[in-house]
């Protein structure tokens, strides 16, 4: 195997290109996709690569071009839509809702929707409240979309390349501030399948469970401050959030015995409390202590750094849950 | 608003009769109609009025199913409007794709789609053109390639668009017939849509079936531009009016439209002036509109338009036209029957379809 070192923003790139050179119906389409190179450089070099009949810019009518993309996979090709932020694609809520996933099932399996719509989302730096949506628990509710969330540059090409490959919608949430993480690579080719966690860190005292950018900062903030306390955690990344691997998620939580979850929305009918509701089911009898869930608070980000900081999950907030189901506080 | 100072409304509904429309006939046929006469012919001709009269029975019929409880949720009437879907579908090819609203009846029966299929997805039966689980909002064809009858105002729109966009990334030279109506064109998806399909010369023709009535809102309560056709200029796309309860006009506008279309692609609007003779949906009694005016359209009648014209041609006598309703009331009654002996989706047909494998 040959390795390569990548940025994030880079591996999204292979995987498309690498997935439009096996298949001519593949096309990538959003604001800013081809002449601009990508609003973030993900699809940088791909218009001069592919041209503008697979690259295609478009106007800002996020409803319209998402809907487009539906009819478009409805009559056989596979159109990566691209929103410029997930908080635009709420724009076109009513067609991925109503349209993106209930076509196949309102058509009695007549028309499937092979569909990515992806781009970053969360919360990035300052951007206040109506660019930091944390729009995952939104999509997951409901059937008939598939719901991806990439922590890493590794992770993110193997998946984005299956999920091109997947004949059913689905939303591929990115993150602004990973967009420069780098890894090395496998240079050949790879793919991740959809629904299956992984175990980023093992450890034997504590279940910590993160995907995305919460993911980055346990690895980096939160298990340094435990091991100084030595506490052993295990880290493991659900990395898509529909399918859900709950049996990757209850194996950890069955050796540990204790389980804190992390994620950048909401605490209201969060990720998080969906997987605390089928871990409570799967694993009571092995659980230790009552799962403890760190959540972005119930206010709107505000674009104060102090109040931004106060408002979603901090390393100290981790470890203080660590400590809560470990009973060492 | 208290009691006392409610206006008194009966009164003041305003009639208006069809603006346009000369009623079909031999002696007042333009050189142009005359002329779509002959390309169509005896036989074409003929099995349109039929499809016509089908529509008409088969809406008919659900109404009288509906009230016996054999067809629930909601349900939205085409009668009024059939000459639209039959004229301008009967214009284009078998490979052309179409996309509605909730109003899909008409549309699905125009593309081909068999009764049976339609009835049995009124009753919810796995025999349905959905396997029952869309009913009668979400009449869907793969074969036909009807991309769905849709239930958000609007929504269909774009999904229209995709199939042009698909003709114009594959080069192929088919149409994308996307049909909505006099409330969905107030939606901001069909300005978008409208934009974009100008601004890459898509192959799509929106048609706007101008039945008067947003549910109950007169159109003209509901849009700043009356002559609806004035929207596409925004977009500099093609528009045209056609009298959409004229079953020749529909047939031969789409037939230039399209043929333009497939050499050369570009979008274009098409009002269709047309109205439906039921509310809104089932549960709708129109007291909005008046009698007078429900009158004035039937006096122009497409369906009697063309039992004349077919008269007069000497190519449906009066015999054979009380045949021709006899067997499609009995087409009708098959699917009742049909619809009536499926049976029911199996328990495990709920969890099937949510995702592709």
């Amino acid at each position: 195997m040959t390795l390569q070192k990548v940025l994030f923003r880079e591996a999204l790139n292979q995987a498309m290109c690498e997935e439009m050179e096996r298949d001519a119906n593949v096309f990538l389409m959003g604001e800013e996709v081809g002449e601009y190179d990508g609003p973030y450089k993900v699809s940088q070099g791909m218009l001069a690569r592919f041209g503008p009949k697979r690259v295609v810019d478009t106007p800002i009518s996020e409803n319209a071009f998402c809907g487009l993309g539906i009819g478009a996979a409805m009559t056989g090709l596979r159109p990566i839509v691209e929103f410029m932020s997930l908080n635009f694609s709420l724009v076109a809520f009513d067609q991925i809702v109503s349209n993106a996933a209930k076509t196949l099932y309102m058509s009695g399996g007549q028309f499937p929707v092979p569909m990515v719509m992806r781009g970053p989302g969360g919360a990035a730096a300052q951007v206040a409240a109506q660019h930091s949506n944390c729009v995952e628990s939104y999509f997951a509710q409901v059937p008939g979309l598939k719901v991806v969330m990439p922590s890493t540059p590794y992770d993110a090409k193997g998946l984005l390349k299956t999920a091109i490959r997947d004949d059913n919608p689905v939303i591929f949430i990115e993150n602004e501030l990973l967009y420069g993480v780098s890894q090395e690579i496998p240079a050949e080719e790879y793919l991740i399948p959809l629904g299956q966690a992984h175990v980023r860190v093992e450890g034997s005292d504590v279940t910590l469970i993160a995907y995305s950018r919460m993911a980055h900062l346990l690895e980096s903030g939160v298990l340094p401050e435990l091991r100084k306390e030595g506490i052993r955690a295990e880290l493991v990344d659900p990395r898509t959030i529909k399918p859900l691997d709950l049996e990757g998620l209850a194996r950890s939580v069955r050796k540990t015995h204790r389980a804190v979850i992390v994620e950048e929305g909401h605490r209201f009918c969060g990720v998080g409390a969906e997987i605390a509701d089928r871990l409570y089911s799967a694993c009571f009898d092995d659980l230790d202590a009552p799962l403890v869930r760190v959540t972005q608070q119930e206010n709107p980000l505000p674009y104060s750094k102090p109040l931004e900081t106060a408002s979603l999950p901090q390393v100290a907030d981790v470890v203080q849950a660590v400590k809560q189901v470990l009973y060492r506080l | 608003m208290t009691p006392a100072s409610a206006a008194p409304r009966k009164n003041a509904i305003p009639i208006h009769p069809p603006e346009q429309g000369v009623p079909l006939s031999l002696a007042n046929l333009s050189r142009r109609l005359r002329a779509t006469v002959e390309e169509l012919g005896r036989e074409r001709l003929t099995g349109m009025y039929r499809q016509m009269v089908l529509i008409r029975a088969f809406e008919q019929r659900c109404e009288q199913m509906y009230q016996q409880r054999k067809i629930a949720g909601f349900l939205h009437l085409y009668m009024g409007q059939e000459a639209l879907a039959v004229g301008m579908l009967g214009a284009c090819r078998a490979d052309d794709y179409a996309v509605t609203s909730y109003r899909d009846h008409g549309i699905a029966l125009s593309l081909g789609i068999p009764a049976k299929a339609l009835m049995a997805e009124l009753f919810g039966k796995v025999t349905g053109v959905s396997r029952g689980k869309g009913g009668s909002m979400h009449f869907y064809s793969k074969e036909k390639n009807l991309l769905g009858g849709h239930g958000i105002v609007g929504g269909q729109i774009p999904i229209g668009l995709g199939a042009a966009f698909r003709a114009h990334y594959l080069g192929t030279d088919q149409v994308s017939m996307i049909f909505f109506g006099d409330g969905a064109i107030n939606q901001g998806v069909f300005h978008e849509a409208a934009n974009m399909a100008s601004l890459w010369r898509l192959p799509a023709i929106f048609i706007v079936e101008n039945n008067r009535y947003g549910m109950g809102t007169a159109f003209e309560r509901a849009s700043s531009v009356h002559d609806l056709t004035q929207k596409a200029q925004g977009y500099a796309m093609e528009a045209r009016q056609v009298d959409g309860m004229n079953l020749l006009e529909c047939y031969a506008a789409l037939r230039e439209v399209v043929e333009v279309r497939r050499r050369n692609p570009s979008p274009i609007l098409i009002e269709a002036k047309t109205y439906r003779y039921r509310g809104h949906s089932i549960s709708d009694p129109a007291t909005y509109r008046s009698k007078e005016e429900v009158e004035a359209y039937q006096r122009v009648d497409p369906l009697q338009q063309v039992r004349r014209l077919l008269g007069e041609l000497g190519w449906l006598g009066d015999g054979a036209a009380q045949q021709l309703e006899r067997d499609v009331r009995q087409e009708v009654l098959d699917a009742v029957a049909f619809a009536e002996e499926s049976p029911f989706p199996e328990p495990e047909e709920r969890s099937r379809h949510v995702y592709a494998p």
